[in-house]
């Protein structure tokens, strides 16, 4: 019987299934028309920017500041909208 | 050197979740918003996208840019789907991951609604999430029936919507379910705190989540959270929880619900090229619908 033989074999074929990745749009650091850049010297820590990056490439650690993923990075602006302390500037990529 | 200060749960419980290289525009606040998700529930959960800009910003196969599971269904179904795999993981005793139907405003107040009351009927254990951009937005920004009154869509009237917002999460409280909250992706605290409470309630939860779009409402990309915020802030977005058969007003909309503390409706509208065609007496019946919100808000508490 074809229906039953159906029911009880096991999967074994490769079945496609998606696995996560990063950068399944490719680099989209690419699509940046401006790079946000970090004044070290301005900022308070207080995790904003991480926070609220769509991407998630800010890493804000207590003893180092902000770090930026420009592989990444789609140059939204939104970091250095949401920063208090003004230590995020968006300048043009050349 | 010894750790002195204990690490918040934001965002550091938020990384590594939501991979960076997604499909999304640049200043998208789906991924915001799933950043929110992983801090609650790291990769234990199950996220049912019907089709939206959701299901193309995880990406196509091979690849998948959440580390969760993603079942991608048809336009209508989500919550139906959400809803057998909740049933089959209880089958099997599996407790410890959380369904989420994550669904936009027309796979949600339009083409899903029929789903979503049924789930909610049977009250089946799930989150169902609505993120409102307001429009259809993968498809090139049309109207759906939560577009706000007065905004421009490629199938409104040049001068915009003439009817107001469907208003989803009122709806799901005449349904008489646990817990319905309205959120928004400006306070990312605030949306985690209620992803925390529904996760320990029972039954069917609904979460209205306002998430500006930078494409469809015609802004900078700098602006998503700030529009975000002033939506919360010019009392025409209320941020608010149902439970218990009562309202509790959320932190971030206790000011504002006294109206002198508002900040002026224009300023929203003015950085939205959606609302650039709105005359004064439009924006006199925008007041007054908020107005009214605030009024049926009041009478619940
Ligand atoms: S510009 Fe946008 S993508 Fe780039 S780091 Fe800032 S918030 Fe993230
Ligand atoms: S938002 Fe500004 S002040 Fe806060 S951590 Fe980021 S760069 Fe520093």
């Amino acid at each position: 019987m074809v229906g039953q033989d159906l029911i009880i074999e096991p999967i074994k074929y490769r079945v496609p299934l998606s696995k996560p990745k990063k950068g399944v749009a490719g680099k989209t650091g690419f699509w940046r028309t401006e790079r946000p850049v970090v004044d070290k010297e301005k900022c308070v820590k207080c995790w904003l920017c991480e926070i609220y990056c769509p991407v998630d490439v800010i890493r804000v650690e207590p003893e180092t500041g902000p770090t930026i993923d420009y592989d990444y990075c789609k140059g939204c602006g939104v970091c250095s909208n949401v920063c208090p302390s003004g230590a995020i500037t968006m300048v043009p990529e050349e | 050197m010894a750790q002195t200060k204990p690490r918040p749960p934001l965002p550091y419980n938020m990384r590594d979740i939501v991979l960076p290289g997604d499909a999304a525009c640049p200043g998208c606040p789906i991924p915001m918003a799933w950043k929110v998700l992983a801090a609650v529930f790291r990769e234990k959960m199950i996220l049912v996208i019907p089709a939206c800009c959701s299901s193309v910003v995880v990406g196509a196969y091979p690849g998948n840019s959440i580390k969760a599971s993603v079942v991608h269904v048809a336009f209508a179904s989500a919550a139906a789907v959400a809803s057998g795999i909740a049933e089959a993981l209880k089958r099997r005793g599996i407790n410890d991951v959380q369904v989420i139907a994550w669904a936009g405003d027309g796979g949600t107040a339009d083409i899903g609604m029929a789903s979503l009351s049924g789930a909610a009927e049977r009250n089946h254990d799930i989150i169902y999430i609505m993120y409102d951009n307001e429009a259809y937005m993968n498809t090139g920004i049309q109207r759906s029936s939560s577009t706000p009154y007065g905004a421009w869509t490629t199938t409104t009237p040049i001068i915009g919507k003439t009817e107001h917002k469907k208003d989803v999460a009122r709806i799901m409280i005449a349904h008489g379910v646990p817990y319905v909250a309205t959120a928004s992706v400006a306070y990312p605290h605030d949306f985690y705190a209620k992803l925390q409470r529904a996760r320990r309630i029972k039954g069917f939860k609904f979460i209205h989540l306002h998430a500006p779009c930078p494409t469809g409402w015609r802004f900078d990309p700098k602006y998503t959270v700030h529009i975000a915020k002033l939506a919360v802030e010019t009392g025409l977005w209320i941020l608010y929880e149902y439970y218990d058969g009562k309202i509790h007003l959320s932190g971030p909309s206790r000011p504002y619900m006294d109206p002198a503390k508002r900040k002026p409706v224009e300023e929203y509208l003015k950085l939205q090229g959606r609302f650039k065609k709105i005359t004064p007496e439009k924006i006199e019946e925008i007041k007054k619908y908020a107005e009214e919100y605030w009024d049926w808000i009041k009478r619940h508490m």
